[in-house]
């Protein structure tokens, strides 16, 4: 008793927390968490908005459209097939393009074959290659690379018709010059997160594969690659949920044009060209519908991104 | 007396010289070879561009693009000032709606609660929504603004690239509060401070750098966005009216970009290479800004 | 230093012979030294890790590197493999005899010097593979064409790791314990049959039993092969070695640079040093 009177009387500064601290405190926690829950109700209102909107849609014409093919407007026939198909199609393409390139560049970053300041720099042009805006890429496609690639392409299809791939001549816009510019937009993601795997192996297991005896090539083929394949096929398929999301250079470079085809050279469409381009005229009803053609999309790119979140997530890589 | 052992070798020797032409030698030749051409193709995209908007884009800049008004379809000169003003704009309201959003929400993520069910969530719904595709934050902003206030305006526009921002807002600032070491928070809270003021005398100070790097990517970002305003913002030759259509950088360049009149196309190009610039320029800054970051 | 480092190439060819002559592999004394490594200098970028360090290493003996730790004789031990070539900066002057063949010549390919000396690292480190494919990786990287379940059973009883995985060839290497993941980075590298292997402190990440089955194995080992081994376990190297060579650091040029005090016998080495700062050091060590 006389100890505590002591300390009484000894005049401490500290003190417990004021009222008013633990009301600022209670009032900051509940701040941060109502716009922690808000993040949740703002995906789940997009969803309910995109998703109501299409219903009419749905009840109007039903699931057919999913595999119609024509577009027409003043027939009231909806089918956004072409589209999915284009969509799946030019991803796909890019993909093969952009993840070749962006895992080999991944390989050249990561293995030592560069001086530290040229992998700087390298690292740092292909990220840049991600800063410029999708619209740029767009504009740069009409009028540098698609006059570049046609004679490229007229020899192809005057030399291998035959081949399902080229069976038609590239006549301005198109699949190829759209891929090649998606190409290029996904392979900083893809060369990113690949680079990340390859960083993710432990030194000691590169150690054990120079011991036995390898060159740098049968390190990398042999062990590297399994050992970061996990990683890899994360960063593909991200690259892929971007490749199908992106708009922009698809709406430019496309071609617009409803059909489905394999020839690489003929004009295309995709969900997200569909809607950059018949949004802004659309009546009621068209409206609707291409509601129900975001949702497709939206379904396809949350399918694919998950995937890809939940491989990374596997493999334990920090991102 | 080691070479002396050599010439009296009952082994077999071992073959250890190099052998350029052996198929393993062979390989890793035409392998390295084929990943530095490839290395050096992945760079050209970059270099066209950019040296195709200085050549086309230069030209074309003078003084007058960047307060002119566009000109009609027919005349010469005119400029972009609008556009300029509109990105400016709209990503501004995107910043402000984005940046405290992003910031309070990875508060409570990365510090506050970072086991509990609801971060959890929260944090899987952010990873979501940064994959989302860009043009469907504008079918959303349709839908939800311009619905609603029946016109096509500078907030619908503002709006949709604010969804696309919060996500990278709030991932990037969760990530750098996490990065404040241990220790710190620790101290903090043996000295008595409540979490609010932890958070906002101690952990944020350290992780401003961090959380700056985020935003200053996300702005990059959303200035070079078209399709969230290609049918919230839509465009206009009119200065800015935040309840009217507005101009954007990015829809001018796409919209002129299919006109077939050369004025367009010159403007489209100097726009991009005003584009193109602030988007580095942001990049730049965000990179120094990170590499400045001591924790 | 040069007189110590002629000496103890001398006392090693007394002690080779006599090795050699009671299990009767080699004949005469200079053939039986397999490596010899004359380290003059090796630097990592401006620092010099290691100087003036001659180590011969006798045919199916055990030679054991210890010393304090910063040494050097870790970078010794991958100096004669090459696996220092990895790190950027590093520098080996002197010359390293395999067989007569100096390894740092510039005719030679790393690579191959690489696949005829093994090494067993520090940490176990097994590729995320299976067991069989781990131990086939040299066979396999070497275009091996015949009876590969042959060579591996072989290999993995060789590192007496036969009896425990038989069953269970195809599980991932990483599901092994530590002691067993690193015995079947023993087998993975005697699978091709290497002339030497090297081994960094191979037990210093396991338990006491593990390290003692490791130890066994290293003395069955030495029928078949050559082996250099750095531990930082005193008794380990009186265990196992048959040669010793103690290395320590010197502080007195301003850097830290190892080199070696003395090599000999491990019986002689520990019964009766020769060097003062051998014997502090083994006191030190025991008391």
């Amino acid at each position: 008793m006389a100890e505590y009177n002591s300390l009484q009387r000894s005049q401490s500064i500290s003190k417990p927390p004021t009222a008013g601290d633990m009301l600022a405190n209670r009032a900051f926690r509940v701040l941060t968490l109502v716009f922690t829950w808000s993040i949740v109700l703002l995906l789940a209102y997009i969803l309910y908005k995109i998703g109501g909107r299409a219903i009419p849609a749905v009840k109007e014409y039903g699931l057919g459209m999913l595999v119609g093919t024509t577009w027409d407007v003043n027939a009231r026939t909806f089918g956004i097939l072409p589209e999915i198909w284009g969509t799946l199609y030019s991803s796909l393409l890019a993909l093969i393009l952009g993840g070749f390139f962006g895992v080999s560049i991944a390989i050249f970053l990561t293995q030592n074959f560069l001086p530290r300041i040229l992998e700087t720099i390298l690292r740092s042009i292909i990220e840049l290659l991600a800063a410029i805006p999708s619209v740029v890429y767009g504009l740069w496609g009409i009028f540098v690379l698609i006059p570049i690639i046609r004679p490229v392409a007229d020899f192809f299809n005057t030399h291998f018709s035959w081949i399902p791939f080229f069976s038609t001549s590239l006549s301005g816009p198109g699949m190829f010059p759209a891929a090649l510019v998606l190409s290029i937009m996904i392979l900083p993601t893809v060369a990113a997160i690949s680079q990340d795997a390859f960083r993710a192996i432990p030194h000691k297991i590169t150690e054990a594969a120079y011991g036995m005896g390898t060159t740098r090539w049968e390190a990398i083929l042999r062990v590297m690659l399994p050992t970061a394949a996990g990683g890899i096929f994360g960063a593909l398929v991200l690259g892929l949920g971007r490749a199908l999301g992106e708009t922009m250079a698809l709406a430019m470079l496309v071609g617009n044009s409803n059909q489905i085809s394999l020839s690489v050279f003929a004009p295309a469409n995709t969900l997200a060209a569909l809607l950059a381009l018949n949004f802004p005229e659309a009546g009621d009803t068209e409206i609707s519908v291409l509601m129900f053609a975001a949702c497709v999309l939206l379904l396809i790119t949350l399918l694919v991104n998950m995937l890809g979140a939940l491989i990374i997530n596997k493999t334990g890589i920090k991102r | 007396m080691s070479e002396q052992a050599s010439q009296k070798n009952e082994f077999h020797l071992p073959n250890l010289e190099r052998q350029p032409f052996e198929p393993r030698a062979l390989q890793s030749i035409i392998l390295s070879t084929l990943t530095f051409c490839m290395a050096i193709i992945a760079c050209i995209p970059l270099f066209s561009v950019l040296i195709m908007l200085l050549y086309r884009g230069g030209k074309r800049i003078t003084f007058e693009v960047f307060y002119a008004l566009p000109s009609t379809a027919f005349d010469v000169g005119g400029g972009f000032g609008n556009a300029i003003v509109g990105t400016l704009f709209m990503v501004g309201i995107a910043s402000l709606i984005s940046v405290p959003f992003g910031i309070l929400a990875a508060i409570y993520l990365a510090e506050l609660a970072p086991e509990s069910k609801i971060a959890t969530v929260a944090s899987f719904c952010a990873k979501v929504l940064s994959g989302l595709p860009s043009i469907l934050a504008g079918v959303f902003a349709y839908a939800a603004v311009v619905l609603l206030m029946g016109s096509y305006s500078a907030w619908a526009g503002g709006i949709a690239l604010a969804i696309l921002m919060v996500p990278t807002v709030m991932l990037t600032a969760e990530e750098a509060i996490k990065m404040v070491p241990q220790p710190m928070k620790e101290a903090a809270a043996g000295m008595g401070c409540t979490p609010a003021q932890a958070m906002l005398k101690i952990i944020l100070p350290v992780a401003v750098p961090g959380i700056i790097t985020g935003v200053v990517l996300a702005v990059a970002r959303a200035a070079g966005e078209t399709a969230p305003l290609l049918f919230t913002a839509l465009f206009s030759d009119y200065w800015l009216r935040p309840n009217e259509p507005t101009a954007s950088l990015a829809v001018l360049i796409y919209n002129y970009s299919g006109m077939p009149f050369p004025n367009q196309i010159e403007l489209a190009w100097a726009a991009s290479l005003v584009l193109v610039l602030l988007v580095f320029i942001l990049n730049l800054i965000s990179r120094a800004i990170g590499r400045r970051k001591t924790v | 230093m040069e007189a110590t480092a002629t000496e103890t190439t001398a006392e090693t060819s007394i002690e080779a012979v006599a090795q050699a002559t009671a299990t009767g592999t080699a004949d005469l004394d200079p053939e039986a030294i397999t490596l010899d490594c004359q380290a003059e200098k090796i630097f990592y970028g401006d620092f010099l890790a290691v100087r003036d360090s001659h180590v011969p290493i006798a045919r199916n003996q055990i030679t054991g590197f210890i010393g304090p730790s910063g040494c050097g004789k870790s970078t010794v031990l991958k100096s004669i493999n090459r696996m220092n070539d990895l790190i950027p900066g590093f520098r080996f002057m002197g010359k390293v005899y395999f067989h007569g063949m100096d390894i740092y010549d510039k005719k030679v390919d790393p690579v191959a010097v690489r696949r005829n000396i093994g090494m067993v690292f520090q940490q176990p480190n097994p590729f995320s593979m299976s067991i069989y494919e781990n131990v086939a990786f040299g066979l396999r990287l070497n275009r091996f064409k015949g009876n590969m379940d042959e060579k591996v059973e072989k290999a993995l009883r060789g590192a007496a790791l036969w009896d425990e995985v038989k069953d269970k060839l195809k599980n991932n290497g990483l599901s092994l314990s530590g002691g067993q993941q690193q015995r079947l980075c023993i087998a993975r590298a005697i699978a091709t049959e290497p002339r030497v292997l090297l081994m960094d402190e191979p037990c210093s990440a396991l338990d006491p039993i593990a390290t003692r089955q490791i130890e066994e194995l290293m003395v069955q080992l030495k029928e078949r092969f050559t082996v250099a081994i750095v531990t930082h376990n005193m008794q380990q190297a009186m265990r196992v070695a048959d040669q010793t060579a103690f290395f320590a650091v010197d502080i007195s040029r301003g850097g830290r640079t190892g080199y070696l005090v003395e090599m000999g016998a491990t019986k002689e080495l520990f019964a009766n040093p020769q060097e003062q700062l051998t014997k502090d050091y083994l006191h030190g060590e025991f008391s």
